[in-house]
């Protein structure tokens, strides 16, 4: 069945959570059902998400209080039931409640002029917003000028009887081509009537502060046959197709939204892979992948575009990455490919810490409500950790391509207006500054409790001829989570898997598993054993795409464990600083080592006795790998899940 | 789908069943009317005949929907399109 909401996540055990909620005292079931409808679901599955709210109706008017429930009437000259649990689903989605008026079929005429007297059932429901939904049989009964006579009759009975909120919708395009391409040639073809009036229709609606939902853009952008079908009208006067009626919710609540100042207002923005391909850690500003010449390169180009006349408008931007803050900014000030630049970043926050934290950061920072961000980043740990973590953040569910990443954000709506003023081209501003005037506050985000429910394994092996050329790849680029940046070639590689044939070496190369998928190989760790039985790490470095994930911890845990196995008594560490390595600098000491020697060019040697050593506590499983396992990195494939 | 028995359709068919009429308990056998089923109105008629033609990926013609009885028929009609699409 069509789940057309593609930009939120496809959750593939939906029907079991959904059947666990309903089980949930309602104020449960009212915030987890919130999180279920923030799926890609169809249009069956958001008829049954709304009778699972409309039985909890109290809790989840509760669970979205940050807005008094919008009362919405909906009069139309067809049959518009099925679009009455699609807007309160789409609604809810976003912390709206919606109380539904359905007029009577195609009497939205009489029931306008009714609501004159105190008995009309409309005005007794005292509507903050009505929907007009035209169908285009009844558009074009006449000429484009009497139509839109017609609409303005009902918009200015809804003012004199109802003082609410107006929404038009424009017509739909259902009727064939008499001529083709030409069509406008012929004025009196339907089609071409359509046409017309919603060209009347616009400047109509915005002179008498009608607001328009624009249906015709939507049939043109999605298909029309997608939206309207012959069958369905000859049977049931649906204009609107009950599989995309979901679709068509989710364009009246974000309408909704704006009208209630509930649209998001800023966009938070990852950086590596997501503004620029590659890792500017690792890569440096020459080896990202951003600009004309490389069609990757332009995706992002144009992502940055987007961003920026996002920003032109209102929208407020920031960035959350991981990486050192110079290492972030760097591009901003120095890459000519560039489009944004430093100062189109309300706030900058780069560092170490989960994304969950620095969200909130970001937040008090902009002085706006963590349900004002939308957070974009291409890496689905950070987005489900920030799901789950912060469920009032909107997390749009990123394409892998580059070139997707634009249709992606704006198909989700997020940033509904309905006007652009003065102060929202100036906002971009006012943020900044404030930001700048904040200091930054952390609060705890329960990490423990989401890297539990990412099933992680860490699968080892030594070194092996099978992932070779992976191995001296990642040696050799490899700068950030890096203790001594040592670059070996193959040779040099298979020298040391010699040594370790001689018990004088250990090497272990270190892959994660989780239930995203298959992160390749993510660590690599060589050491050497000295006469004194210490064995010393000639190398450790690590992808920092698993920083925070407990692996460093697990890595040593095994690597005193196989240390013990070839008879080392204690292992020593060393850092060797580089202009990209601060970040591992206490390494070993966080990791329980003593500092043996600290030298004035910054390199320091470390010491950990395996006697007594207590492996750290991890919330993963750590297990040894087949032997002859294809080494090379291949995300997201489903690889050793039963070992 | 392809090599669709009746069980399966049924079975499906069920599925669709519970979630749209938000019983579980909902058995249908050939016989099932919509009197048969709480909340089997012209407005969820509409709504089942949408989640079949979706779910199996075959449609309707208005005519044939005109003259639908029963679930037997209903199971019948998917079975030969089913059939028809090879």
């Amino acid at each position: 069945m069509s789940k057309d909401l593609f930009w939120l996540p496809t959750n593939s055990a939906w029907s079991e959570g959904f059947a666990a909620a309903r089980k949930l005292p309602a104020a449960e079931a009212a915030a987890r059902l919130r999180e279920l409808a923030n799926c890609n679901i169809d249009f069956l599955q958001t008829v049954q998400m709304d009778r699972a709210l409309q039985k909890i109706a109290d809790a989840g008017r509760a669970e979205a209080n940050a807005s008094k429930p919008v009362r919405l009437a909906l009069l139309g000259s067809s049959t518009l039931g099925h679009l009455a649990p699609a807007i309160r689903v789409a609604a809810y989605r976003r912390g709206l409640w919606v109380e539904i008026f359905e007029g009577e079929y195609g009497l939205y005429r009489q029931e306008l002029e009714e609501a004159a007297g105190e008995s009309s059932e409309l005005r007794k429901f005292a509507p903050d917003v009505l929907l007009l939904a035209i169908d285009a049989q009844q558009a074009t009964r006449g000429s484009a000028e009497d139509a839109l006579h017609e609409m303005e009759a009902c918009w200015e009975l809804a003012r004199r009887h109802l003082n609410c909120v107006v929404v038009q919708q424009t017509v739909l395009a259902v009727f064939p081509a008499l001529l083709g391409n030409n069509e406008h040639q012929m004025a009196d073809s339907p089609r071409t009537l359509v046409a017309r009036i919603n060209e009347l229709l616009r400047p109509a609606a915005e002179r008498a502060g009608v607001l328009l939902l624009a249906l015709d853009v939507f049939a043109q952008q999605e298909g029309l046959r997608a939206w309207h079908d012959a069958a369905l009208w000859h049977r049931s006067k649906q204009e609107v197709h009950p599989r995309v009626s979901h679709l068509y919710g989710e364009h009246v609540a974000r309408l909704l939204a704006s009208v209630r100042g509930r649209s998001y207002k800023a966009l938070v923005l990852d950086l590596d892979n997501t503004l620029w391909g590659g890792v500017i850690g690792d890569d440096g500003l020459e080896g990202i992948v951003l600009g004309q010449g490389n069609a990757v390169g332009e995706s992002f180009v144009a992502f940055q575009k987007y961003a920026k006349a996002l920003a032109a408008r209102g929208v407020v931007l920031a960035v959350c990455s991981k990486n050192d803050e110079v290492n972030a900014e760097s591009p901003f000030a120095e890459h000519p490919e560039m489009v944004l630049k430093r100062g189109d970043i309300a706030a900058f926050v780069a560092n170490w810490q989960d994304k969950a934290t620095n969200l909130r950061v970001i937040a008090e920072q902009l002085n706006l409500g963590l349900d004002a961000l939308v957070f974009v980043d291409d890496n689905p740990f950070e987005r489900a950790l920030v799901r789950q973590e912060l469920p009032m953040v909107a997390v749009p569910e990123m394409p892998e391509d580059p070139a997707d990443y634009i249709e992606t954000v704006a198909a989700a709506g997020y940033f509904e207006a309905t006007a652009v003023t003065e102060d929202d081209r100036k906002r971009s501003e006012q943020y900044q500054a404030n930001a700048a005037r904040e200091a930054a506050k952390t609060t705890a985000t329960d990490l423990p409790g989401y890297l539990r429910s990412l099933e992680m394994k860490l699968i080892w092996r030594n070194f092996d001829r099978v992932g070779l050329s992976r191995i001296v790849q990642l040696i050799n680029k490899t700068n950030q989570f890096n203790l001594t940046t040592r670059r070996y070639t193959e040779a040099d590689v298979l020298a040391k898997m010699e040594q370790e044939k001689k018990s004088r070496a250990l090497t272990l190369q270190l892959r994660l598993t989780d239930h995203f998928g298959d992160n390749g190989i993510i660590s690599l760790l060589i050491g050497e054993l000295d006469a004194e039985r210490t064995l010393w790490m000639d190398s450790w470095l690590m992808s920092c795409r698993v920083l925070g994930r407990q692996v460093e911890e697990a890595t040593l845990n095994l690597l005193a464990r196989e240390a013990k196995a070839m008879g080392a008594r204690a292992i020593g560490g060393v850092y060797l600083p580089t202009k990209k390595n601060g970040m591992v600098r206490e390494h070993y000491g966080r990791l329980g080592f003593e500092k043996t020697e600290d030298n004035a060019d910054g390199s320091s040697r470390w010491r950990l006795a395996l006697e007594n050593f207590v492996p750290h506590e991890v919330l993963m499983e750590t297990v040894e790998g087949e032997q002859g396992h294809d080494g090379a990195s291949r995300p997201g494939a489903d690889l050793l899940a039963t070992h | 789908m392809v090599q669709a028995d009746q069980a399966q359709i049924y079975s499906q068919l069920t599925s669709i069943f519970h979630d749209l009429f938000d019983d579980d308990s909902i058995v249908l056998t050939p016989a099932t009317t919509a009197e048969d089923v709480e909340g089997w109105d012209s407005f969820n008629h509409i709504n089942l005949i949408v989640a079949v033609e979706a779910k199996f990926g075959i449609k309707f013609k208005t005519a044939e929907l005109e003259e639908l009885h029963n679930v037997g028929h209903l199971v019948q009609m998917i079975e030969t399109k089913l059939a028809a699409k090879g």
